[in-house]
């Protein structure tokens, strides 16, 4: 079980790879944004995951304050965008 | 090829990986977002070491208020981006800085995969002590009690350097707000966001204080995601960013490192000397310390990113 | 029991990947930004939704699993609102750069 959780893990963290290759490289600013929401929910799937999997109970405690500042690093990207009208 | 090698393999290179891109970012405004999922990232590293005190840290901290400081750093320079881009060094300091890189690197390394042995650790000695303390985290204990000094230091440290950013600000503003204007543009979806993630988020990081006693945690960390939340709550526009001369801001921001100077003076009246905490009063005293702290933290925090005074005082 | 949990577990966390990587594979293959973050965020939600589904029956106790349930809702919460927010700007101001 622990093997198929850190494996889930590792999966989820792939997914969250190639999500970061096609984000990073987005020709716009406004594709650029997406990385906090990206990371807030695969980033959250693998701390959860691991939690379980390697027996670190205290992950799910990261995974909260996570969510929290993937979500606060989402605002200040936004309200700090280049515009490009400007 | 065992599920946690692929893991670890893979998540390490993730990190490189994003670490060479934020470098060769082209935009300040790019390299600031690799910045902070570099910083999220590094956090699950630090989780899959078992060091939760630090992802915490990290994620919050690192992350969190630090790429909020750079955003704004980046704003602010965009006028002048194009023309510092194309100021670069010349090729023989570039040259010299990657080989001075490479060097800490490779001293890192061989710090990490050839260890003496057996590794040099005081984790047994500090583990002894936590029952007289009351304190079931290892880490805390070290950070309150045991390293006390460092830690009250680390505080003025960081007033010091909330200061410097106000001697940023023309002599006229000294005392006035900061420049934090909420984005007019983006109403609605702020604004519901600034209403229904601060309450969840001051209770998370009240949270994140308390069980720093016992398991991952503490008041850096809590007082960190208090002040990004309060930052949330300027942001959107629902709250005035308070000037920075008015009384109670300054009590507010002193009050921490000076509740932990003042008990650390008290020590002096006790045989053990400066920042020694009485048996039996250890652990109220070290609740009142952290708690105060993270009121400063959460405050110094959300002040440096706030920025320099841009307004007068209005007396 | 334990060997039900434990097929519960299996199944949903797989389920939960799959989604994650519908997601991915939108993110991917969708022509502009916002039908992008559309994918990214409906499918991921979902994949953690199943994911957290998967871990109840692993959780040491009541309280663990509500914890789980908490992170779940706050991840849900603060999705939803920071993509509203994010599809916005990217309608507004990053489409032309």
């Amino acid at each position: 079980m622990a093997e198929f959780l850190i494996a889930a893990a590792g999966f989820v963290l792939a997914m969250v790879a190639l999500g970061l290759a096609r984000i990073l490289r987005g020709p716009a600013d406004a594709d650029r944004l997406m990385a906090a929401q990206l990371l807030g929910t695969g980033g959250i799937a693998a701390l959860l995951l691991l939690a379980t999997g390697i027996g670190v109970p205290a992950a799910v405690d990261a995974a909260l304050t996570l969510a929290l500042l993937a979500a606060f690093a989402a605002v200040g990207f936004v309200t700090s965008i280049p515009r490009s009208d400007r | 090829m065992t599920a946690a090698f692929v893991l670890d393999a893979g998540l390490a290179l993730l990190v490189v990986a994003v670490a060479v891109w934020t470098i060769a970012a082209g935009s300040a405004f790019a390299a600031v977002v690799g910045f902070v999922t570099f910083g999220l990232l590094l956090a699950l590293a630090w989780v899959r070491l078992a060091a939760v005190d630090v992802a915490l840290t990290e994620a919050a901290v690192g992350s969190g208020i630090t790429g909020a400081l750079l955003i704004t750093a980046a704003a602010r320079l965009r006028p002048t981006e194009q023309r510092s881009a194309a100021e670069r060094p010349a090729v023989p300091m570039r040259v010299a800085a990657g080989v001075l890189a490479v060097a800490v690197f490779a001293g890192l390394a061989a710090l990490v995969l050839f260890p003496a042995d057996p590794a040099p650790t005081l984790a047994s000695q500090a583990a002894v002590h936590l029952p007289e303390l009351g304190v079931g985290n290892a880490v805390t204990a070290v950070l309150i009690a045991y390293r006390a000094l460092d830690t009250l230091l680390e505080k003025v440290v960081l007033l010091l350097a909330l200061i410097g950013v106000w001697s940023l600000a023309p002599d006229r503003f000294w005392g006035g707000a900061p420049g934090l204007r909420p984005s007019a543009s983006l109403g609605g979806e702020l604004t519901l966001l600034g209403r229904l993630l601060p309450p969840v988020g001051i209770v998370v990081g009240i949270y994140i204080l308390w069980v720093g006693a016992i398991a991952p945690g503490g008041a850096f960390q809590g007082g960190a995601i208090l002040a990004a939340m309060w930052l949330l709550v300027m942001i959107a526009g629902l709250q005035a960013v308070p000037e920075t001369g008015q009384r109670w801001v300054r009590m507010v921001l002193v009050a921490g490192p000076a509740v932990f100077l003042a008990v650390g003076f008290a020590g002096f009246a006790l045989p053990d000397g400066f920042l020694s905490y009485p048996a039996q009063f250890a652990k109220p005293l070290i609740i009142v310390i952290e708690v105060v702290l993270t009121l400063s933290i959460a405050a110094i925090l959300g002040l440096l990113v706030a920025g320099p005074p841009e307004r007068e005082r209005q007396r | 029991m334990r060997i039900l949990l434990d097929i519960v577990t299996v199944v949903a966390v797989s389920a939960g990947a799959v989604f994650f990587l519908a997601g991915t594979v939108g993110l991917l293959r969708f022509p502009d930004s916002l039908s992008r973050l559309h994918a990214l965020t409906k499918a991921d939600n979902l994949g953690l939704g199943l994911v957290v589904l998967g871990l109840l029956p692993q959780a040491d106790g009541v309280l663990a699993a509500l914890k789980l349930v908490a992170v779940w809702l706050l991840a849900q919460l603060a999705g939803a609102t920071v993509t509203q927010l994010v599809a916005r700007a990217a309608r507004r101001g990053g489409q032309r750069a």
